[in-house]
């Protein structure tokens, strides 16, 4: 038992180092702070609890995320950019000098255009322009920035998610909530950091989107199912009560600890640790996941219901981890892929997820947490001006990829709410103002979490790689 | 507060300094300029015209004034950019970490004391230092140092090391420890206590050399070292991306493990996986082992452009081959030189061209039956050709008179050059030789379009040849399934070029019967019965068809059919043609496919147009004479003859039917084959496929040796280069990894990267004297044998030989217990004062469940298993498969045969590290996390052995609770408990048998896989007992120990 000691006198060590990092740092001035802590962030992975909660560089806005990852690419222009010059030139081509040698992945580039269908308005005191199909996002108009600036380099839906999620059109990279769990660590001691909720269809990207790639496996994102059981292996086997599984549990302790005393070896240590954590899991996800005890006002707020698989249920629950300290929480809504009557595709996916979305909002507003949390809202890429249809492919009246130009938005966490940023040229085609390439929200985001970009590095390969690779600029016109 | 921190660094640096003396130029300024600056201030690059590497230069400066001001370090404009406060100057290094204040501190005081240059201008050359860098400089060939009580050469050179360090070695592990780490470590499962009790009672010498070969020689070594290979390969069993389709490429998988088993020296191993359908009479084996590469992933998603991630294979693959044998970041070179090792972009590319030269064909893999009923087809239709030829009076003179009577039929014909082309789903490319080649999301229906302008007003018809290529299934044409086809309609429409504006491009004549081109007439050379020509101008466009439903011996064959125009047409000043192919299945179920690679061509002859009965390729070897022709090709034209002529009809007939039983192959691999005329390749511009640039040749990087001499330019030439033992890197590269696998962490801790910013070896001598050894065992290496019978004598570039040398050192077998002063010294163990401690590899996790509970099935290789998986994992994937969960024991398979799907891999493999095959592994994780507590505590896998477990303990572990708890960690640990751990399971025993006293059900439930029909019990022994068991057998699965390497 002697190690024992040893190792609690070692974390006591570490966590007074941390101590004299987080409150003396004043004494040390901001840039070697932030050296020291990059140097931290690297050694800490290596200590006996990768997850503890860790300062960024600085003074951070939000401390956790919840990004609505709406794949598949939602159409801005059925949604929030306003383009009401489309309907001049419906049935026309994109000039060529516009359509700069850009192909598709469906459509010839000179298919005729397609003005939306949907009546626009202005909402709020900052008047953001929202389509009808938007009632209820419209009404936290005041409390969201919307960019419909976003431009990114891939057209492709697997490419173009795990570029939007790692920073890199290549496989194997870290995703974002991994980057961001790697430099924070998580509040919370019984949930995964990084949780990943999922409605509607599989995802074009696969578990890529979500993986921790050469950061340490612990960052991945967990992907949390439908139902009691969220966590895979989360239940008891069949006939195992919780007093038998503790009961073994105590058996396992026990046999470890004395064998910690005999080999000596701390990542014994650690596996006790880890199933102590796992069992703290087991005692409070379903728990968690229990939508029930959520008072009736918030359910219909959500359109939730509890038992049901869908995206206004997975929106709670992000609430719900949120609030228990799960630092990234990405949910995927993989629905909005139309290459045939995204008229009807949108309207209908806008019914699915317009009321959770903006419920999310107010209720973390009325909460006093969407200071501290970012949402996020947005797809891999946008969709065209163009019209997609194929007899053979039995579409029509539908919109294919499209890179240059699409709409995000955000709320809370240091985002300036009510903002409307960027825009585009008269055929929805091309940024023409506050270009936001996927690199720099990448690098805001960051920010808003209190890390320098350029800054939260992982040497692999000899190299120091970023969420960011080389590029990225914060958007300081987000900033709150 | 910032202001006065440079002044602090500064402080610092002078700390450093004065304890160094001043700063020397050569020591401290030539790599501080070399790591920082010259990359892009040197000899390749000037940004902002400034180079760095000559103090003239520097003094001459660039756009923004001179670098230095000797004497003057304050004003000097290389210490304002480093520090970040230039007006104009971004900090530098750009976008790369600050100097650290002592560097910088060095600098000043160097530009201070007047910047003396270094002496020697070499010695600032970026990346070229005056000696090659540690590994890519030839093999030291270090003696193993003179150490007292050390005999084996690993441990002289690790116990000199320790003593110089005053660490004393730890004793050897006792027997059973070490027989489970051996055994983990040779075959990736646990000894059976038979094992261990053999072992612990062999008494006579060598019983230690005589368990290592047992194990060597076990099939399951094939298994625990196939599966550290397949890290690096990247094996899945799925393409990857959107779609994620399956792909069959086991048996690749089945050809390492054979390998590894049979201990191909690995040059050879190296040759067949890079090249072996390049070496003279390349076997399927050899063929087979080509499959390394083809474990790319492949984008099929909807739309993507064939050729973009055909470019994303080849640049994965010069990453795999870089990082699997090199063991370097070649990757960093595809879009600007590597910005600290020395590979420029040329060198990229050119190892690029030596792996871009290939087609990618699915072979197929005939069972022996099959193989030997296809053979039997094959001669009985030679015999019907040779009985026909035997029947003529002057066969050859036959044959001149046939090829000369339809020699007109060839006609003349201009291929059409598409200026434009659309498809959807699939997409089409334009080769050099006018032919389009279908890739991407493959479909089998489509309308496939072609733009053309063509200044011809003469025009009379068309021409459309469906053509062979390897990429192709069966060599094609069709671009799936059997390599059928099936063209419904061929439609053409016709537009005045003049009445076209210029900036309608690729715009589209206005459908309507103007000029809507009519056929008369359309003819093929072949057709089977219900698939006439006629189909494909007869008005409907989603119906039947041409197709090539013919039976094995005609259906990968060439095929051509031609148009006739009711009239001839062309308007003057130019035509705009728009050409489709309508293509879909006939309906009739067969598997008929777009049509892979077409042409098509126009004429303006006149009168009744023909269909030459023989391919271009064919006709082309008809015109020569025919003492010119090969044999082979000979024999090919008289055949078409046969098939042909309608003379020959009644042959025909019974020469198709001699296919009529061909067997379709039980399995297929993907494989490499070259390309008759080799790709081109050119440098990328910032490695964007679409701005090639530069034309460049196959070449290895110019650091390291040249090919050796007479090896083609090609993958066989690369393949012979890597194991030539001029290079410096493979046999370093490939060592360390295998050390790695032992001891946790290799020599050099990054074995992705023997670059110069790697760290240093920690036995840099015994990293070069294990590489030779490995390479060129030195003939002393007969080591006496104590098993009685004869050593083999030690082959060159054998594993088996290198684990043998690992494993009989005392360092492998030292004990892993960590006394605190060690764990002090030495956490990460790099000096080795003690054997190695680690949790498993996540295959073994579940590979030593499942054969510590007896569950294991032992059969070696095969298709990949689906064991049970929770409901809604799939789901997750965007191309779901039906996970149908195997039968019988393939339930129960070693870990490294579970199907991997890329997109959505096992989720318990995932959770302990194993890596998503996205790309080449050569190191993994080794977390411990809550999830993989979960995984063993309730996984069903897991619970099942637990069960079954709990069960064979009630069966063979004795009547009373202490023989139980003993027989149980025999089963899982190997050793036996002692009192302490037999106590606490004898109590969890008891108190999980009170537990369940209430719940007879639940402990059914628990106990058994099917509660209505438990397995049989002792006598005596109840349910109760039988839960209480399988929940201890579950606690011992869960311990540490269980999962972990000792």
């Amino acid at each position: 038992m002697n190690l024992l000691h040893e190792l609690s006198r070692e974390r006591a060590r570490y966590l007074s180092r941390r101590w004299f990092l987080r409150d003396c740092s004043v004494g040390l001035g901001g840039i070697a702070l932030a050296s020291l802590l990059q140097d931290r962030a690297q050694a800490a992975v290596q200590a006996s609890d990768p997850m503890a909660p860790r300062r960024p560089h600085f003074q951070p806005k939000a401390k956790s995320v919840i990004y609505l990852f709406m794949a598949g690419a939602p159409s801005q222009l059925e949604l929030f950019d306003h383009k009401p010059s489309l309907r001049k030139y419906h049935g026309k081509p994109v000039p060529k000098d516009v359509l700069g040698g850009q192909t598709y992945a469906f459509i010839k580039p000179d298919s005729a255009i397609h003005a939306p269908d949907f009546a626009f308005a202005q909402h709020g005191r900052s008047g953001q322009w929202m389509s009808e199909v938007l009632p209820h996002i419209a009404s936290v108009a005041d409390n969201i920035a919307v960019v419909r600036s976003m431009t990114t380099d891939a057209f492709n839906h697997a490419p173009g998610q795990i570029f939007m999620n790692t920073g890199s059109q290549q496989f194997g990279r870290p995703s974002m909530g991994s980057w961001i769990t790697y430099g924070l660590g998580s509040e919370s001691r019984d949930l995964p950091g990084f949780v990943v909720l999922s409605s509607a269809g599989g995802l074009s990207g696969g578990a890529g989107n979500y993986g921790a790639g050469f950061l340490p496996t612990v960052f991945q994102g967990v992907p949390f199912r439908n139902g009691r059981d969220p966590v895979l292996y989360l239940s008891n086997p069949a006939g195992i009560t919780s007093a038998a599984q503790r009961r073994t549990l105590d058996t396992v302790k026990e046999l470890n600890e004395h064998r910690l005393g005999v080999v000596g070896d701390p990542e014994i240590a650690t596996r006790i640790n880890s199933f102590e954590l796992a069992h703290r899991m087991q005692m409070s996800a379903p728990e968690l996941v229990d939508l029930s005890k959520e008072p009736k006002h918030i359910l219909e707020l959500y359109g939730a219901e509890p038992g049901k698989a869908s995206f206004a249920n997975n929106c709670l629950l992000a609430r719900r981890l949120v609030e228990r300290g799960v630092r990234f929480v990405q949910l995927f809504h993989e629905a909005w892929d139309h290459h045939s009557d995204v008229k009807g595709g949108v309207k209908g996916q806008a019914a699915v997820t317009d009321k959770a979305c903006a419920a999310l909002v107010k209720d973390l507003k009325e909460r006093g947490l969407l200071d501290s949390t970012l949402v996020v809202w947005g797809g891999e890429f946008g969709r065209t001006p163009q019209v997609e249809a194929s007899a053979e492919l039995g579409r029509s009246l539908g919109r294919d990829h499209h890179p240059q130009a699409f709409t995000y938005w955000l709320a809370g966490g240091g985002v300036k709410s009510g903002l409307s940023l960027g825009e585009t040229d008269e055929f929805g085609f091309n940024v023409t103002k506050d270009r936001v390439h996927v690199h720099d929200l990448h690098a805001t985001l960051l920010h808003l979490l209190g890390f320098d970009h350029e800054k939260l590095t992982f040497r692999f390969q000899g190299r120091d790689y970023r969420l960011t690779d080389v590029h990225g600029e914060v958007v300081q016109k987000l900033l709150a | 507060m910032t202001r006065f921190l440079p002044s602090m660094g500064l402080a610092l640096g002078f700390a450093v300094l004065a304890a160094a003396g001043p700063p020397s130029s050569e020591r401290d300024i030539a790599p501080l300029l070399s790591t920082h600056c010259l990359a892009c201030h040197g000899p390749r690059k000037q940004e902002s015209g400034l180079r760095l590497d000559s103090r003239d230069a520097a003094l001459k400066g660039g756009d923004h004034g001179p670098a230095l001001a000797p004497g003057k370090a304050a004003e000097s404009a290389m210490v304002l950019v480093v520090e970040g406060r230039h007006p104009e100057v971004a900090r530098m290094p750009h976008r790369r970490e600050p100097l650290p204040a002592h560097e910088v501190a060095v600098l000043r005081a160097w530009i201070d004391a007047g910047a003396p240059w270094p002496a020697a201008a070499a010695a600032i050359k970026q990346s070229q230092p005056e000696r090659p860098h540690w590994a890519f400089a030839p093999f030291h060939q270090p003696a193993p140092p003179k150490v007292r009580g050390a005999d084996h050469p690993i441990d002289r050179f690790v116990r000199a090391k320790l003593r110089a360090e005053s660490l004393q070695p730890s004793p050897e592990a006792d027997r059973t420890t070490l027989l489970r780490r051996l055994s983990l470590d040779l075959t990736g499962l646990p000894p059976a206590p038979e094992e261990v009790d053999a072992f612990v009672s062999d008494k006579a010498p060598g019983a230690y050399e005589r368990v290592v070969e047992r194990l060597l020689a076990s099939p399951h070594y094939g298994e625990r070292w196939g599966r550290w290979w397949l890290d690096a390969a990247r094996y899945a069993d799925s393409n990857g991306f959107e779609k994620d389709r399956t792909r069959s490429i086991w048996p690749w998988r089945d050809w390492v493990i054979r390998s590894l088993n049979e201990d191909k020296p690995f040059d050879q191993f190296t040759v067949e996986q890079l090249a072996g359908d390049l070496l003279p009479d390349a076997s399927l084996d050899q063929r087979v082992a080509t499959g390394f590469l083809r474990n790319s992933m492949v984008n099929m998603e909807g739309g993507v452009e064939p050729e973009k991630f055909r470019v994303e294979a080849m640049i994965d693959r010069v990453d795999c081959v870089s990082r699997t044998w090199l063991g370097v970041t070649l990757a960093c070179a595809q879009c600007h030189n590597h910005k600290y090792d020395p590979f420029s972009m040329a060198d990229y590319y050119g190892f690029y061209a030596l792996l871009n030269q290939d087609d990618e064909p699915r072979i197929d893999i005939p069972s022996p039956d099959q193989a030997s009923r296809r053979a039997a087809i094959e001669a009985a239709a030679r015999a019907i050709e040779d009985k026909a030829r035997a029947s003529l009076p002057d066969p050859d003179a036959r044959l001149e008179a046939w090829l000369r009577d339809t020699a007109p039929a060839a006609g003349s014909w201009q291929p059409l050059d598409a200026h434009e082309w659309h498809s959807q789903p699939m997409k089409f490319e334009k080769q050099e030789d006018l032919a389009f080649l279908g890739g991407g999301d493959i479909h089998n229906f489509s309308v496939v379009s072609l733009w053309v302008d063509v200044t011809n007003t003469h025009i009379t018809g068309f021409k459309v040849e469906a053509l062979n290529d390897a990429n192709l299934p069966f060599n094609g044409p069709g671009i799936d399934g059997d390599g059928g086809f099936n063209l419904c309609e061929f439609t053409v429409l016709a537009h005045p070029l003049a009445s076209l504006q210029k900036s309608e491009a690729g715009s589209e004549p206005p459908h309507n019967a103007t000029n809507s081109i009519t056929f008369s007439r359309a003819i093929a050379d072949a057709w089977p019965d219900g698939a006439h020509p006629t189909n494909t101008i007869d008005g409907v466009r989603n119906k039947d068809g041409w197709h090539s439903s013919f039976t094995k011996g005609r259906r990968n064959q060439e095929r051509r059919i031609v148009f006739q125009a009711s009239k001839p047409f062309g308007f003057e000043g130019g035509t705009r043609l728009l050409v489709a192919l309508w293509q879909k299945p006939d309906g009739s179920g067969r598997p008929n496919h777009l049509i892979g690679r077409f042409r098509v061509s126009m004429t303006t002859r006149d009168g009744l147009l023909e269909v030459d009965p023989l391919s271009a390729r064919q006709r082309a070897v008809a015109q020569l004479p025919p003492s010119q022709r090969p044999a082979a090709a000979q024999r090919e034209l008289f055949r078409e003859m046969l098939l042909h002529d309608p003379a020959f009809a009644e042959v025909a007939k019974e020469w198709d039917a001699a296919w009529k039983d061909w067997p379709a192959a039980d399995h297929t691999s993907l494989a490499l084959g070259a390309r008759p005329i080799p790709r081109k390749t050119r440098i990328f511009k910032r490695g964007d496929w679409t701005r090639p640039t530069t034309e460049i040749s196959g070449a290895t990087p110019a650091v390291l040796p040249p090919l050796p001499a007479g090896v083609p330019a090609n993958r066989l030439g690369l393949a012979r280069w890597l194991v030539d033992p001029a290079n410096p890197l493979t046999a370093r590269v490939v060592v360390n990894r295998v050390w790695q696998a032992y001891f946790g962490t290799g020599l050099v801790t990054t074995p992705e990267d023997f670059g110069v910013r790697a760290d240093a070896p920690s036995h840099p001598e015994l990293l070069d004297w294990l590489a030779r050894e490995w390479m060129q065992p030195s003939a002393a290496k007969a080591r006496p044998n104590h098993g009685g019978g004869t050593a083999a004598p030690p082959a060159p570039w054998s594993l088996k030989n290198l684990h043998r040398l690992i494993v009989t050192s005392a360092t492998y077998r030292q004990s892993s217990r960590i006394p605190p002063a060690l764990a002090e010294k030495d956490a990460q163990n790099r000096l080795l004062a003690r054997g190695p401690r680690l949790r498993v590899d996540a295959e073994m996790v579940q590979d030593i469940v499942l054969k510590a509970s007896g569950l294991l099935s032992p059969k070696v290789g095969g298709p990949s298993v689906f064991p049970p998986l929770p409901d809604g994992v799939m789901s997750l994937a965007y191309g779901q498969i039906g996970w149908n969960v195997s039968p019988g024991d393939d339930r129960y398979r070693r870990a490294m045969y579970t199907f991997w799907k890329r997109t959505v891999p096992y989720p318990a493999m995932m959770a302990f590290d194993a890596p998503a095959a996205e790309q080449s592994c050569v190191r993994r994780n080794r977390s411990n996390t809550p999830l993989q507590a979960l995984v063993t505590l309730n996984e069903p896998t897991m619970n099942n052995a637990a069960r079954w477990l709990g069960w064979r303990t009630l069966q063979l572990g004795g009547p009373n609770p202490d023989s139980r708890a003993t027989f149980l960690f025999r089963q899982v640990l190997g050793r036996r408990p002692d009192a302490r751990e037999t106590h606490a399971l004898i109590r969890l025993a008891a108190d999980l048998r009170k537990d369940f006293a209430s719940r007879e059900k639940d402990a059914a439930m628990f106990a058994f896989n099917d509660p209505q029909n438990p397995p049989p019990l002792p006598p005596g022994v109840t349910t109760l007992d039988a839960a209480a068991w399988s929940g201890v057998a579950r606690a011992v699965l869960n311990l540490d120990e269980a999962i972990t390497k000792e």
